[in-house]
């Protein structure tokens, strides 16, 4: 089972290996970790994000293992989606088969809508739609992006995405 | 004191400016070592020409040049005939065939004068033809109001972040669409009430389509892209889309979620299109600024921001320009 755990590090030497050694020892499959050096928390310390496939029996091993040794376990569980993004369509939203354009990132398993708002000024005036989508990784949020203008380009909608989810 | 013998080409906004500039700055400028004179003035009626240089009193009232030209020749036969070192090139400008501004540069360039220009048309038709000209005429071809107008976007990269990889460039290169989604998010007004807000303020054109439809920004990436990227980028190869569909709802769709909606320009990704940009990016600026983030190798992301147009802002870019083609050769030796 996939799973995913936020810790928080003192920020010192050997803090990130440590963390890693319970995963090892419960054979855990670690399948990405991301450090935020430069995302400290108020109290000095270090976020980090660890995603792994282990058998589910042994999460609370590693939890107990974690915080015996001092690194704090934020959350753990199967929520697996770590990044996020919001786009913008606008467009005759609803009409081009709203439901169809949240299942195409749906469908993927790597991505979902979070949250939705429209905006519908009058029957034939362009409406507005705010999507947050959740994904697995960042790749997984550029491919989800990659749907969406396929989408726009089907349905006529235009898509505005944000600056930060691009890189230049 | 270096003398500066000058030919303007083109008498319109920015002509006007140049010569208002020059006149302000004179004392300035000969504190430098530069004694800058006007010695030709070009329009479509002709051209008025003082090898003293032209007191730019007496054509301050003067929209045209027509019935004040004293002599019967334009375009690049003014060009040849004047005897000058630099030529400031401000005509409109034509993205598709760059003329009249291409064959003016070429001639300038070909009889070995200095270029200063804020013409886009010609550098996004032929930006590494117009170089190379340049190069094997041992001159100089300056163009940093084409892009953000007074906003130092090219001397900054090409001075002050000298020995940077600069990895990408992404900003708003065009006032008129910026004024137009910032009133629309502000008062909530609709595009088409927005964009002749904009014409009766003189921020927009009576044809609108070059600025809103991005055609503007498009150059400006273009001509990026082939002086800061040494790409060979084409109009063509740039992926536009402009501002006309957004709505105010949108606008205010994005506003509530952190968000504004800007008409973002991209190099070396070759886009133009509107984007989410975050409320406290340093790219969230508004009214008709124009801004551009540089992400370098080493420098880190760096941002500048200025009035993209307007008369004597675009004009103090051309000057500027001007004295460094003077001070860099100096340097030289
Ligand atoms: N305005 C700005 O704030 C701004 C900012 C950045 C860059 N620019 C660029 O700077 C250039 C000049 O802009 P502008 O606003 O000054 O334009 P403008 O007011 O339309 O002036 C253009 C001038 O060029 C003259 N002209 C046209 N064809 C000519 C030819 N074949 N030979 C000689 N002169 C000719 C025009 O004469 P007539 O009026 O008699 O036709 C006019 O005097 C344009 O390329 C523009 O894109 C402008």
């Amino acid at each position: 089972m996939r799973l995913s755990m936020d810790l928080e590090l003192q920020d010192i030497p050997g803090q990130l290996m440590q963390s890693l050694e319970p995963f090892k020892k419960y054979k855990g499959n670690i399948i990405s970790v991301v450090h935020h050096r430069d995302r400290k928390t108020p109290r000095g310390t270090v976020p980090v994000q660890i995603v792994f496939e282990i058998d589910p029996s042994n999460i609370e091993n590693i939890k107990k293992h974690l915080e015996d040794n001092g690194i704090v376990v934020v959350r753990a569980g199967e929520d697996r989606f770590i990044e996020e993004t919001s786009v913008l369509l606008i467009g005759h939203v609803l009409h081009s088969d709203l439901g169809d354009t949240i299942n195409r990132i749906d469908s993927t398993g790597f991505a979902e809508v979070e949250d939705l708002s429209l905006r519908m000024p009058g029957i034939e005036e362009p409406s507005s739609a705010y999507l947050r989508i959740r994904a697995t990784g960042k790749e997984e949020i550029g491919k989800s992006l990659s749907i969406l203008r396929h989408v726009g380009a089907e349905k006529d909608l235009l898509v505005i995405e944000p600056i930060e989810a691009e890189k230049i | 004191m270096r003398e500066v013998r000058i030919s303007l080409v083109g008498f319109g906004i920015v002509g006007h400016g140049v010569l208002e500039v020059v006149r302000r700055k004179w004392g300035l400028l000969r504190k430098m070592g530069l004694d800058m004179k006007v010695v030709s003035v070009t329009d479509i009626n002709g051209t008025l020409f003082d090898e003293t240089g032209i007191d730019p009193q007496r054509l301050h009232a003067a929209r045209t040049l027509e019935g004040i030209a004293n002599l019967d020749i334009i375009g690049k036969e003014a060009i040849q005939k004047v005897d000058s070192d630099l030529v400031v090139e401000v005509t409109p400008t034509n993205i598709v065939h760059g003329q009249p501004g291409l064959g003016h540069i070429e001639e300038a360039l070909s009889s070995g004068k200095h270029v200063v220009t804020s013409n886009k048309g010609p550098l996004v038709v032929a930006y590494n033809h117009l170089q190379e000209m340049a190069q094997d005429n041992g001159v100089m071809l300056k163009y940093e109001a084409t892009v953000g107008g007074t906003m130092p976007l090219i001397s900054l990269v090409e001075k002050n972040l000298v020995g940077n990889e600069i990895l990408g460039i992404r900003g708003i290169f065009n006032g008129t669409c910026n004024y137009i989604l910032t009133r629309m998010m502000e008062e909530k007004y609709t595009y088409s009430y927005a964009l002749t807000e904009a014409q009766d303020l003189g921020i927009a054109e009576a044809d609108p389509a070059y600025d809103v439809d991005g055609i503007d920004t498009a150059g400006k990436v273009v001509i990026l892209a082939n002086s800061i990227f040494g790409m060979t980028a084409k109009y063509e190869d740039v992926s536009v889309t402009g501002i006309r569909e957004i709505t105010p709802e949108a606008l205010n769709l994005a506003w509530e979620r952190g968000y504004h909606i800007k008409l973002i320009g991209e190099v070396p990704a070759l886009t133009v299109k509107p984007m989410l940009v975050p409320r406290r990016s340093p790219l969230a600026v508004g009214g008709t600024l124009n801004v551009a983030s540089i992400e370098t190798d080493l420098s880190g992301t760096i941002t500048v921001t200025g009035l993209g147009a307007g008369s004597i802002e675009t004009a103090s870019a051309i000057v500027s320009d001007i004295v460094s083609i003077y001070t860099s050769r100096q340097i030289d030796g």
